[in-house]
């Protein structure tokens, strides 16, 4: 019998090995996420004793997208301007050419269709876009959010990237400045915010009598929704710069040397070294940073709460911060609904870069 | 014989003093071993002295107090949660009484009607009427107990205001005049330009209930039961029309004669700009008052004037939506003209217990809010700034001397006293929204709109169409007549 027992225990033993993480994972990951998707497709209230669920079906989506929260969520829809058409135009004519494009080479159905939604979701933003900032009107949450990440992000790159191309250099104190790069990434984000809002207040903050000096007394960065934007970002790169600079130095250090030495001996120019050496190998490492970072900056909830409530009106309010204000109503489907529809845009953008750029690289290396 | 007598009688009363004590003792210590988790805004305002008051109680009757604080923004829906939930980790919220309703809607609330009758040390009658009757009851039931009295009021530099030869506005557009005429002096003597208006107006804070409290006096001319909200036959919002627009208007001009940054100012931020001497008006609750009185942190000792909020000439016509002039019919409650209607801005704040909470701590949790809200506590409690609590007792009123020892000038008291009574006691005092889902109506649908507007995003047509739809689209979510009912009621209407 024992016998018996031990070999099907041992053939068991592939499914018994894994059988902890599959709870885990379905308990902490995958029932939040059905739980949530039925709050997204129900109108929820607290009451004694519990919830009183009803479902509505599609109408929390319904009313982000077209209904009275729209102006929220995409955006204030007016007239919109020529310069809006011609972008909206140039961009799907942009798309188009890339799925023909795509259709002509050998096509995998899965991939079709990853690129339709891909494209479809593309052109979205185009619009939403075009019909608000281009026509003169007011972002939504999501214009917002996907500002915080595509502005921030270069930035924040660039500015990495240049940081740890410095401190791979033997130059004196690069230990010290790579201590104090890092330290920003150390530093809650609350007190980030707080430190930040103190530094942008002009009246008694730390620099007002700056301020003053240069004639800014009488200027308010928060009460501009663009400024505001804008600090938001300074803040946040100065967070997350950190990130990307030790994760390029790791990168930049592992650069073969002879290849570097090499490239000096045959003459080439710092730029062409950096251009044709050390940018392609470090290329992987970098598509990698970008995705986890872009990830991260469309949770972006901590900052914009803390530096200016999500105003001046609601120019700095990004989509993790709009599902917030939501639950705290307490309204948990909308909430769930603007959580459904992050998750939507985030897993689109993310995917297809992955997909677009980061394993077109690696099959483009060979 | 009159040796033993004597002995006999002092040990007697010995025995007697000594069974009384440990009686009182054993009494006292009746709810020791008992815990009470009470969750509030954080401190030091409210949430301060409740942890000290705390610790007075535990010595007295052994009930440990463990006080809790989330940003005020949280505390309704942290509550909601516990509560409906069935988590109940929280025995008593001291919060807004406006939101009570919607948690006695949904039977979250102990009923302290009897706990209330038993207890003369509470002192019922002393509790003004309004929070006696209006704050702290319910459908009827006391569900609350007040431990704050809330009014909104204009606060003037009576220095800044004698030196420009001004008198303290009696209207909207009055204070815009000496709003203008004071901006830019240097009201504190450090030589940097001063501000003729101070209005915390951050989004996400407190600061829609100015807008209702500049709105009330436009649209409010027959006393509290008219209310500034809805119509009371139909539910419909009442915010989209020429009175809203002009409150808009005023906020939004107030802004002129603002520090740069208000935009993005809590009360707190106010606060410290108003008692740094750096604000010649400011719309506040109680609390400025005794908050300029410590000198710790106050350079407007003695130099600030309190009056009853602001009114108007001018008040909406309910019928067409437009602004006409105030005659006797329309305003009966004017004075020289002017329609006032101070705003009952939050309510004041109370606390409430968790129905589902163990009986025996139920009780010990309202002997320690009866203890907070008895007078030999509140009357000292009131007037200091730190804590946050502004007078709601009769008592309050009438006695000045613990106003003058916490350090009024005898006028400055008078004065204080004398702007809040005018404002409990006016036959058109505007009453706050008291009905489910008020946490949603203002806290993010006027709260949202009136950021946006503010900001430039929108305009006031813009901005009140939308407040509009949104009130309507939640009247619909909770139903029409349950809401129209527990309005009615709100305002004292029972047919």
């Amino acid at each position: 019998m024992p016998s018996v027992f031990s070999e099907w225990l041992d053939r068991q033993s592939r499914h018994l090995f894994i059988m902890p993480a599959v709870i885990m994972i379905l308990v902490f990951s995958i029932f939040p996420l059905i739980a949530s998707a039925i709050l997204a497709l129900s109108r929820v209230r607290l009451r004694a004793g519990g919830y009183k669920v009803t479902f509505v079906g599609f109408a929390n989506f319904k009313k982000q997208i077209f209904g009275s929260e729209q102006f929220h969520f995409l955006g204030t829809f007016g007239s919109i301007s020529l310069l809006a058409w011609a972008f909206t135009i140039a961009v799907g004519a942009l798309l188009i050419w890339w799925l023909l494009r795509y259709l002509r080479g050998p096509v995998w159905w899965l991939g079709l269709i990853g690129r339709l939604i891909a494209a479809a979701v593309l052109f979205g933003i185009a619009f939403m876009f075009a019909a608000t900032l281009l026509s003169g009107t007011q972002i939504g949450t999501l214009g917002v959010t996907l500002f915080y990440v595509f502005v921030g992000c270069t930035v924040q790159f660039a500015i990495g990237l240049g940081l740890a191309v410095v401190c791979a250099q033997p130059i004196r104190g690069r230990t010290f400045f790579r201590v104090v790069f890092f330290l920003p990434l150390m530093i809650t984000p609350i007190g980030i915010g707080y430190a930040f809002r103190m530094l942008a207040d002009t009246t008694k903050g730390p620099f007002a009598p700056l301020w003053q000096m240069v004639g800014l007394g009488d200027y308010a960065w928060v009460t501009s929704p663009w400024a505001a934007r804008f600090f938001i970002i300074v803040a946040d790169s100065w967070q997350w710069i950190p990130f990307i600079f030790v994760v390029l130095l790791a990168a930049l250090e592992n650069v073969p040397r002879d290849m570097v030495e090499a490239g000096h001996v045959d003459g080439a120019s710092h730029s062409q070294i950096f251009r044709e050496i050390t940018w392609p190998q470090i290329a992987p490492v970098a598509a990698t940073v970008i995705l986890i970072r872009v990830i991260e900056a469309f949770k972006l909830v901590d900052l914009p709460n803390i530096m200016t409530a999500g105003g001046p009106g609601i120019a700095t309010e990004s989509m993790t911060l709009h599902a917030f204000f939501a639950w705290r109503a307490p309204d948990l489907g909308q909430s769930a609904a603007i959580s459904y529809l992050l998750l939507f845009v985030t897993v689109v953008l993310c995917v297809s870069f992955f997909n677009l750029v980061i394993l077109k690289h690696r099959s483009a290396q060979g | 014989m009159k040796i033993v007598t004597k002995s006999v009688l002092t040990a007697l009363f010995g025995a007697v003093a000594l069974t009384g004590a440990t009686a009182v003792a054993q009494a006292q210590k009746m709810y020791e071993g008992i815990e009470i988790n009470l969750l509030t805004r954080p401190g030091p305002v409210i949430a301060g002295r409740l942890e000290e008051r705390g610790k007075e109680f535990e010595a007295m009757t052994g009930a440990k107090i463990n006080v809790a604080s989330v940003p005020f923004a949280d505390l309704f829906q942290k509550l909601l949660t516990d509560w409906a939930t069935g988590t109940n980790s929280i025995d008593v919220g001291v919060f807004a009484s406006g939101w009570a309703v919607e948690l006695a809607d949904g039977d979250l609330l102990a009923d302290l009607s009897d706990f209330v009758a038993n207890d003369p040390d509470l002192d019922l009658d002393d509790i003004a009427p309004y929070f006696r009757e209006f704050n702290q009851k319910i459908n009827g039931k006391t569900l609350l107990i007040t431990i704050d009295g809330d009014f909104q009021m204009l606060y003037y530099r009576t220095d800044v205001l004698d030196e420009l030869g001004l008198k303290p506005p009696k209207t909207w557009d009055e204070y815009l005049e000496v709003a203008a005429a004071a901006h830019g002096k240097d009201m504190n003597g450090d030589g940097v330009k001063d501000f003729g208006s101070c209005m915390f107006k951050k989004r996400n804070a407190q600061s829609f209930y100015a807008i209702m409290s500049i709105a009330a006096p436009f649209v409010q001319t027959q006393g509290t039961s008219q209310g500034i909200f809805f119509n009371i036959e139909t539910m419909k919002p009442m915010v989209n029309n020429e009175a809203w627009a002009a409150a808009l208007a005023f906020f939004k001009e107030s802004g002129k004669y603002g520090p740069p940054e208000e935009l993005n100012h809590d009360i707190g931020d106010t606060r410290a700009l108003v008692t740094s001497g750096r604000c010649a008006l400011m719309l506040d609750w109680g609390d400025i008052g005794p908050l300029s009185i410590d000198e710790t942190t106050s350079k407007i000792k003695d130099l600030v004037g309190a009056s009853i909020l602001p009114g108007s000439t001018k008040v909406l016509d309910w019928e067409s939506g437009k602004l006409v002039p105030c005659d006797a019919k329309r305003c009966p409650h004017a004075i020289d003209g002017v329609n006032h209607a101070p705003f009952a801005a939050f309510g004041g704040w109370s606390g409430a217990i968790n129905a589902k909470a163990d009986p025996k701590v139920i009780e010990a949790a309202y002997k320690f809010l009866s203890y907070m809200s008895q007078a030999a506590q509140s009357n000292y409690d009131v007037t200091q700034g730190w804590t946050g609590y502004n007078p709601y007792r009769i008592s309050q009123f009438e006695t000045i001397e613990p106003w003058v020892e916490a350090g009024f000038s005898r006028e400055s008291a008078e004065n204080y006293l004398g702007a809040i009574g005018d404002s409990l006691n006016s036959p058109n005092m505007a009453s706050d929204m008291r009905i489910p889902g008020t946490q949603r109506y203002q806290g993010i649908i006027l709260d949202r709109e009136l950021a946006r507007f503010l900001a430039g995003e929108v305009t006031a047509e813009q901005a009140l169409e939308n407040i509009e739809a949104g009130w309507e689209e939640i009247t619909e979510e909770f139903g029409r007549d349950g809401q129209l009912s527990m309005y009615k009621s709100s305002l004292g209407i029972t047919n």
